[in-house]
């Protein structure tokens, strides 16, 4: 069992574990992404690792509610635990590969939509912690939805937020803040991170690549075991066909192709609407709509 | 009694069992195995040991069973066999020990996987355990992975007296027994379950969620975690696809996806949360036991199903009990027929496959008539989704992350047949991580040669 130190909701939806998990915290690198598991009847679930403390044996998730699953993950609270919390998983982000120095020279912005405003943290952090700093650039629907903002205040260069219906700091989406960056403010970015919803990443990148920034993205598709094995992660990078677990999650933006990539995310739509459903209507569920006695 | 042929073994008959989840095959019981034994001609040179991947001692424990003495065929299995009543289940018998039996030269083989099956249950049925292991002798091996190879690894050197700990990537210990064979030919929470109980009881610890070379790397468990030697059964986990137009279509599925979905995570039972999409026409790509566990699944949750196979029905490498009772349950053939395309609907799910008519040529490497097309014959066939069961390969992950481990060109670790060593110093290595994928027989001979090449290493450091 993996037992949760910390739970708590830190915007709309959308909810921050602090787990005991010493194996996944000792080796794991920003880029990286654990499997959870509630129970024995759960799903395994993958999600990006948004903090980790070697010394307290910790790992932070942050999960948006969007199943019947992550509503059940919601209810958790310090002291229960996770049956199965399996990681790191994937490869490490790229940056963290490359020498201190070349990191130094180079521009590099972040761009962050949503709940992908977590797993940008702890790059953003790491690059601090080794001198680089960075411009970020987080963008949410509305001003509920913003989070990390202290945080990621205190370790990024400059922080640019902004909100689709302009509700805090500003109206826009994290494209039209970085197009303005660039065109604008004088700003020039030799390398560009951005992780959020699929049609963000994919809005992202066709601006950067009008821009000549070269962009990565971190991919989130839907997985089983996350080792390699089922191939359902697998996406189109190129000519290439990838799996994102162990081939990624990170990936040239440039050459995902995310229309393939968003249809496969509606996969089990029909199935996580039936589960969902079950679970809100509990005793009174009878299979759905058109089902009732 | 016709001593040309076997006793019959009961199974559920295939109306009944294409629709349920319950094993198919339903065993004999004691009167019918002592019955099937006296087929047994006790040959002083036992050809069917020599057929046998983990040399079980065949005629002695049949000889026992005969007598009715079926605690004393458990011992005898036991001596060589950590997993009889997954062998009994699951071992292609007719190219190993049965084959080998010189009753089939005339007749029918003495049923030897339903005699060892039927020992293996009566045994767990009455509670027999394993002999207690050796006293512990200090030493520290890591086993990496919790399948047929690393379990039987691990129980051979806990008997000697090791302290072994089993490292498994996934929540649940049995590796391709659980997550890839079906329910229906193998029950988990009896038969898979309790396997793995014998060898806890013999002291064997077992850390499930740790994927070495990630959660933590071989080296590190050599240097830091204390460990003498390291065991790698770790499988060859990755799913091959085709490589064909529209492969990534919803509905597409690796038969790794389709088959863990259902066998670890049970997704075809209502109080599961992993979902798994019900289809009403359905075709397998390949021809292998992974290929018929995968039609057989999805004929049980509504589908019907097509195996499409390039070859003709002489080469398809399931074992021969598979496919027949694929057969029996309504499952379709479609043989000598290659998929070259998947058609796909405007929402990017499935609508069918483009296919193409084959014809045996000449023999090729693998000594298997060599398919070719047929010019013209392109076909196309409606369908919601294809499921790819194509074979797998070893997963690159931990030789990647363990300096001076070899492998060859198919991503195979390189090990000793006979020691299970390895290009690196204390590092032993068998199963599927350095065959390819093979069967649960041979993955557990090599865990047995693994067992002793590291007590023969440990033993002279």
């Amino acid at each position: 069992m993996y037992k949760i130190l910390k739970a708590e909701m830190i915007a709309e939806k959308i909810y921050l574990n602090v787990v005991e998990a010493p194996r996944v915290a000792e080796h794991c690198l920003p880029g990286q992404f654990v499997i959870t598991k509630l129970d024995e009847k759960g799903e395994r679930i993958p999600l990006t690792i948004c903090d980790y403390d070697r010394e307290a044996g910790t790992v932070t998730i942050v999960f948006q509610v969007v199943g019947a699953t992550t509503q059940k993950m919601a209810a958790l609270k310090a002291g229960d635990a996770y049956e199965d919390f399996v990681g790191p998983l994937g490869r490490p982000s790229d940056l963290t590969e490359e020498p201190i120095e070349e990191l130094k020279k180079k521009k590099i912005v972040f761009v962050a939509g949503g709940v992908g405003t977590a797993p940008v943290y702890p790059q953003v952090k790491w690059l601090h912690e080794h001198g680089v700093d960075v411009d970020v650039i987080v963008g949410a629907k509305t001003k509920d939805l913003i989070m990390y903002e202290e945080q990621m205040k205190e370790v990024a260069g400059n922080l640019y937020i902004t909100t689709d219906d302009g509700s805090y700091v500003r109206k826009g989406m994290g494209t039209d803040v970085l197009k303005d960056l660039v065109e604008n403010q004088g700003k020039k970015y030799d390398h560009c991170v951005a992780i959020g919803p699929l049609i963000m990443m994919k809005f992202v990148c066709k601006l950067t690549k009008e821009l000549g920034i070269p962009t990565v993205v971190s991919m989130n598709p839907i997985m089983v075991d996350g080792t390699g094995m089922c191939g359902a992660c697998r996406i189109a990078v190129g000519d290439e066909i990838k799996f994102a677990c162990v081939d990624g999650p990170e990936f040239d933006g440039h050459l995902v192709d995310f229309d393939q990539a968003m249809k496969r995310q509606q996969m089990y739509k029909t199935e996580e609407g039936r589960a969902m459903l079950a679970l809100q209507e509990g005793d009174t569920h009878h299979g759905g709509c058109g089902n009732c006695q | 009694m016709d001593m040309m042929k076997k006793v019959p073994v009961r199974e559920q008959a295939p109306d009944v069992r294409n629709k349920n989840f319950e094993e198919v095959c339903l065993g004999y019981n004691q009167e019918e195995a002592m019955e099937e034994a006296t087929r047994c001609l006790h040959c002083k040179n036992a050809r069917c040991i020599e057929g046998c991947p983990v040399s079980i001692n065949i005629p002695d424990f049949i000889e026992a069973v005969k007598g009715g003495d079926i605690k004393e065929a458990y011992r005898v299995i036991s001596e060589s066999s950590a997993l009889p009543a997954v062998c009994g289940r699951v071992c292609p018998q007719e190219s190993q020990c049965e084959g080998k039996c010189i009753r089939g030269i005339k007749g029918e083989a003495v049923s030897i996987g339903k005699l060892e099956r039927f020992v293996a249950d009566w045994a767990r049925e009455n509670g027999l355990e394993p002999e207690a292991p050796a006293a512990k002798n200090g030493k520290k091996v890591a086993v990496i992975g919790c399948g047929p190879a690393g379990i039987t690894c691990a129980g051979d050197l806990a008997k000697k007296g090791y302290d072994v700990t089993i490292f498994e990537a996934l929540h649940q210990p049995g590796g391709v027994l659980v997550y890839g064979i079906p329910e229906f030919r193998l029950p988990k929470d009896t038969v898979v379950a309790h396997e793995v109980e014998n060898i806890k009881k013999l002291g064997v610890k077992i850390e499930t969620n740790v994927i070495i070379g990630r959660s933590v790397t071989i080296d590190q468990l050599l240097s830091e975690e204390g460990f003498d030697a390291v065991f790698i059964g770790s499988g060859a986990g990755l799913p091959r696809f085709m490589g064909i137009p529209g492969e990534n279509a919803n509905g597409v599925f690796s038969a790794n996806e389709y088959l863990t979905r259902s066998n670890l995570m049970k997704a075809f039972r209502d109080d599961y949360d992993t979902p798994i999409a019900r289809f009403k026409k359905v075709a397998v790509v390949g021809g292998g036991n992974v290929a018929m566990d995968a039609a057989r699944t999805a004929l049980r949750l509504g589908a019907e199903v097509h195996v499409v196979y390039r070859r003709s029905e002489e080469e398809l490498p399931a074992r021969a009990e598979e496919v027949h009772h694929a057969k029996e349950e309504g499952i379709i053939f479609d043989l000598l027929t290659n998929p070259t395309e998947i058609l796909t609907d405007e929402n990017g799910w499935v609508s069918g496959i483009r296919c193409v008519k084959m014809q045996l040529g000449e023999p090729d490497a693998s000594g298997r008539r060599r398919p070719e097309v047929i010019e013209g014959s392109e076909f196309d066939m409606d369908l919601d989704a294809v499921i790819m069961a194509l074979g797998t390969s070893p997963n690159p992950l931990i030789h990647s992350t363990t300096k001076g481990l070899e492998v060859n060109k198919r991503q195979c670790i390189i090990a000793e047949e006979e020691t299970g060593k390895t290009s690196k110093d204390g590092v032993f290595a068998g199963g599927d991580a350095v065959t390819g994928a093979a069967t649960v027989i041979l993955a557990m001979g090599a865990g047995k040669a693994g067992a002793k090449g590291i007590d023969e290493y440990l033993s002279n450091k």
